[in-house]
């Protein structure tokens, strides 16, 4: 068993370990600008990111396919989205003083507290554990749509209902929006982007069940 | 690839996810924190599929099956939720989470804290 | 129908009439008046009727049980005897009387209706105490009234006077009610019945154990609410009501309740000579210090408050020396002359628009203002003062041969002692009558000075009620003292020569004083007039007085007392005239005893409640205000600060867990 043998310190890394890591540490560091940068629109493009280094740990453990999703659906759509977001709730261009609430101090707290648990119960439990990446790739497209269709159908088409309950969720909030908002005179551009900011979502998540 | 990589890597990127939920202002950004921590959980999934399809010859590969929902729910998530923070924008001219205190107590409900013990005098005497 | 029926009417009419004039007083105002006076009217009649069959024979018993109560039995039951016969009749004329002069007294009054009703309710409960053969049925009649003379005395609450006369009214009484109410169970738990026949049938086979704590206990209740000394106090002040309630309570019905549920009872005050005793003492110190203190009075109604103290003084001394049937009649008899007296006294008071002797004094030809009032007062003041051959007369006449009769010791049932006491009272007390009914009559009738101020003629409806009423006063007495022996005990009722000859020579000898005194006094009597005169004399009644009644006390200083040096009374009592006048400081005696320390507790009790309760409150409430405060700080409607803490209780929750679950 692969386990009886651990041959493999911390201490002589394979070549795939290391991309992951420096991968991995170009990942967190997006997502830590991410977090704390006081430009709202750097944020979403740290994201981009921090998602697409995430990607990559996919790529690197042989899973293709999610991949690939996630380029699509995040780094493609999600993060478009976001900043439509940040364009429609007129997010200012620039740095912004006020980026982060006066929570911020605890919110650190609880973050780094939560942090040191559960880095310590992860590596406590799994500091032995060897994934074997050679072989047949474990996430290919053909192994994951015929596991998908194969076994999860049943979840797959509940999921599609959800996305149809999520799109018509979103249509009906803003429509009722923009009938709120033809009383007034000046929230008329806004309804016109929501609008369009809403029929994107549908589109995704649609895509990425597929 | 020692499990504990992506372990580990999947635990900071979720703390910090968790961190941009507490701290952040903007709802958006607020948001984008929580992108974050789903993807932490995506690559734990992932990482844990993968390890489970060799070790345990697990054939229903159901972590990458569970992460493909997450994506999708995600992206439906982020559908709803902006409508929401739109909406609440178009409302109230902001979409600051910590201006949002309706559940607050306001500041003319703070009154009785003030003068609750001078009327509880004056009904003592009465 | 039968007599059962009949007398079951004679409460239930009034009853009714006081229900319907409550219901409808606002609804419909032209009903009040007739609703007011048909029913006492009408049980007028049928207390005749009822009094016509039964006719002094065998007592009318009747009873139903409602329902088990489990112990002693308690039974909805009449009992008419002769006694209970003619005081119907004597409530029901007073009542239909009193009705119909405050139609006239009261007829401007807003609160008529209430008033009206109020009346009704409180004969109807008289009534219900005359006939009643069941104690608790009693019981509940007697505390009706006390209640309606809460009400009625208060009529006019907005005088402090009024409102402080109400309350004593009620206090004073029910003080003498709650000994009352434990004589009651006391005696039905011997009796094993609350059943009057019951009661009576075992007094006479000894079958009460204790009869002198029973007795001493009822007469308890039966002093507050006959006004006996001490418990007197209220009713000199319930005069603050108007002058109808006055004649009311004071002729027929709540006074008179007590004197005749002692001759109910007599049989078992006679088992104790100690209560025979008490009660002769408590009647002698009655009538003698009220005599005194009327003869001091300023207020003509004061004045004829306590001449009815000192009138039921002479009734519980009748029933002293046993014999309830001159009590009666003597109850008989002063229910009309102290009626009469009392509406007379209202009819004057309106037309000299002042309730102060002294300022009547002042005025000339205050007679030829009120005629009637004059002529048919002047008949009610003699029978007063028990002049022949007026009713007073005979019915005193009869209570002081009673009296005598004792003293001479061939009677089982009385002790010598107490009749020693009751006729050397009496006799004094028939002296000091005399005296002030002239002093009443001399200085509201001769004044003297400027000319009294003309209201025109006084309502029909109150003048005509006085002659109806002076006739019984003229003549009750002689024709019925021959018929009486029949309906009561049997006893004869024939005064005796003695005491005739004593007692008319002292009234005489009391009223001659008196002359005497008011003709040295007129030289003073010229100063300048000190009077008190209504604002409105050309209001109704009820009104002149209510505003005479609160006009007393800043004219003069005091509500009974006046500076007059002109006064009779005065040169009388010399250095006793100021005591008298206060009532001999008795309700300074009880504002002393009880009053202040009730109060003194009472501050005691608020000082306690206040200050040390309610620290213990405050203390109690502090705590969770300031974990409130501490709380509400939190809640700053931030919801990221509560995911904070939400997830920071998370992580140290499983922290825990897992330190647990690894056992460190």
């Amino acid at each position: 068993m692969t386990l009886a043998q651990a041959p493999h310190g911390f201490l002589s890394p394979a070549g795939v370990e290391i991309a992951f890591l420096l991968v991995g540490l170009l990942t967190l560091g997006a997502a830590l600008v991410t977090v704390t940068t006081r430009q709202l629109v750097h944020a979403a493009l740290w994201l981009v990111v921090a998602l697409g280094g995430l990607a990559v740990e996919y790529l690197l453990l042989t899973a293709e396919f999610i991949a690939w999703v996630q380029v699509l659906i995040y780094v493609g759509s999600v993060v478009v989205l976001l900043l439509f977001g940040l364009m429609l709730t007129k997010a200012p261009i620039g740095r912004s003083p006020d980026a982060d609430s006066g929570n911020r101090w605890a919110a650190l707290t609880v973050a780094v507290a939560s942090a040191v648990a559960l880095v310590w119960v992860v590596v406590d439990a799994f500091r032995t554990t060897w994934i074997d990446l050679d072989g047949p790739a474990a996430g290919t497209t053909e192994v994951t749509g015929a596991s998908l269709f194969r076994h999860w159908v049943l979840p797959f088409e509940a999921l599609s209902v959800l996305l149809l309950a999520a799109l018509v969720g979103a249509i009906v909030l803003s429509r009722k929006a923009k009938a709120d908002a033809e009383g007034e005179g000046d929230g008329k551009a806004g309804a016109d982007g929501k609008a369009k900011a809403d029929a994107l979502p549908a589109a995704p998540g649609k895509e990425g069940a597929r | 690839m020692h499990l504990a990589y992506p372990a580990v890597l999947s635990a900071l990127l979720f703390c910090t996810g968790l961190y941009g939920v507490l701290a952040r202002r903007n709802a958006i950004l607020v948001l984008m924190s929580v992108e974050l921590m789903l993807n932490a959980v995506n690559l734990n999934l992932v990482a844990f599929d993968v390890w489970l399809s060799r070790t345990a010859r697990e054939t229903l590969h159901s972590g990458q099956a569970l992460t493909l929902f997450t994506i999708a729910i995600a992206a439906a998530e982020i559908g709803i939720g902006l409508a929401i923070v739109l909406a609440v924008y178009r409302n109230r001219g902001t979409s600051d989470i910590d201006k949002l205190r309706d559940t607050a107590e306001g500041p003319d409900a703070e009154g009785p804290d003030g003068d609750h013990p001078a009327a509880e005098k004056a009904e003592a005497t009465a | 129908m039968t007599t059962t029926t009949l007398a079951v009417l004679v409460p239930l009419l009034p009853f009714l009439g006081a229900a319907a004039g409550l219901l409808l007083g606002r609804t419909a105002p032209g009903f009040v008046r007739p609703l007011a006076v048909l029913p006492p009217l009408a049980s007028l009649v049928l207390a005749v009727l009822v009094a016509a069959r039964q006719g002094g024979g065998t007592a009318v018993d009747a009873h139903t049980e409602l329902t088990p109560t489990g112990s002693v039995p308690i039974e909805l039951a009449l009992h008419i005897d002769g006694f209970a016969a003619l005081v119907a009749v004597l409530v029901a004329c007073v009542a239909a009387c009193v009705q119909i002069y405050s139609t006239g007294y009261l007829r401007d009054d807003p609160r008529y209706p209430s008033y009206a009703a109020l009346v009704s309710l409180f004969t109807s409960a008289m009534l219900l105490v005359v006939y009643s053969g069941d104690l608790i049925v009693l019981l509940v009649g007697w505390e009706v009234m006390g209640i309606c003379s809460y009400f009625l005395v208060g009529h006019y609450w907005e005088t402090p006077e009024a409102r402080a006369a109400s309350l004593k009214a009620f206090l004073v009484t029910k003080l003498g009610d709650v000994p009352f109410l434990i004589g009651l169970f006391a005696l039905a738990g011997d009796a094993g019945s609350f059943r009057l026949t019951r009661i009576l049938g075992a007094v006479t086979s000894g079958g009460i154990d204790h009869p002198t704590p029973v007795a001493l206990l009822l007469l308890a209740g039966v002093a507050g609410k006959s006004a006996q000394f001490p418990l007197h106090t209220w009713l000199p002040d319930a005069m603050a009501g108007p002058t109808p309630v006055s004649a009311l309570i004071h002729a027929a019905t709540m006074v008179a309740a007590g004197v005749y549920f002692i001759a109910r009872l007599l049989p078992l005050f006679e088992a104790s000579r100690a209560a025979m005793v008490v009660l002769a003492v408590m009647a002698a110190v009655t009538m003698a210090g009220s005599a005194l203190a009327a003869l001091a009075q300023d207020d003509i109604k004061r004045v004829l408050a306590y001449s009815t103290v000192g009138q039921l003084g002479y009734m519980t001394g009748a029933l002293a020396v046993g014999d309830r049937g001159a009590a009666v009649f003597h109850l008989l008899t002063h229910g009309a002359f102290k009626a009469l007296l009392f509406l007379a006294a209202g009819v004057v008071i309106h037309a000299a628009g002042t309730n102060s002797l002294a300022a009547m004094s002042r005025m000339r030809g205050l007679r030829d203002r009120v005629p009637d009032a004059y002529w048919t007062m002047t008949v009610a003041l003699l029978a007063l003062a028990a002049i022949p051959p007026f009713s007073g007369f005979f019915s005193k006449e009869s209570v002081l041969g009673a009296a005598e009769h004792v003293t001479q010791g061939h009677t089982g049932h009385a002790p010598g002692a107490a009749g020693w006491i009751v006729l050397v009272a009496g006799l004094l007390t028939a002296l000091l009558t005399a005296a002030y009914a002239a002093r009443l009559w001399l200085l509201a009738f001769r004044g003297r000075g400027t000319e009294a101020p003309d209201h025109g003629r006084q309502p029909l409806t109150m003048t005509v009620v006085l002659w109806v009423l002076a006739i019984p006063s003229l003549a009750l007495g002689g024709l019925a003292y021959r018929l009486l022996p029949d309906w009561f005990d049997g006893r004869d009722l024939t005064p005796t020569l003695l005491t005739s000859i004593l007692g008319t020579g002292l009234a005489l000898v009391g009223g001659l004083l008196t002359y005497g005194a008011w003709q040295r006094g007129t030289a003073l009597a010229a100063r300048p007039p000190l009077g008190a005169v209504a604002a409105h004399p050309e209001a109704d009644a009820g009104l002149v007085e209510a505003e005479a009644i609160a006009t007393h006390r800043p004219a003069y200083g005091d509500i009974a007392y006046a500076p007059d040096p002109a006064d009779p009374g005065r040169l009388l009592l010399g250095p006793l005239h100021r005591p008298a006048a206060a009532g001999f400081h008795l309700d300074a005696v009880y504002e002393a005893l009880f009053v202040r320390p009730v109060r003194a507790g009472a501050s005691l009790v608020r000082f306690l409640d206040r200050e040390v309760v309610d620290t213990y409150v405050r203390g109690a409430a502090a705590l969770p205000r300031l974990l409130g405060a501490a709380v509400r700080r939190a809640q700053t409607g931030n919801v990221q600060t509560y995911v904070s803490a939400l997830l920071a209780g998370t992580v140290v929750l499983a922290v825990a867990v897992l330190l647990v679950a690894t056992g460190a």
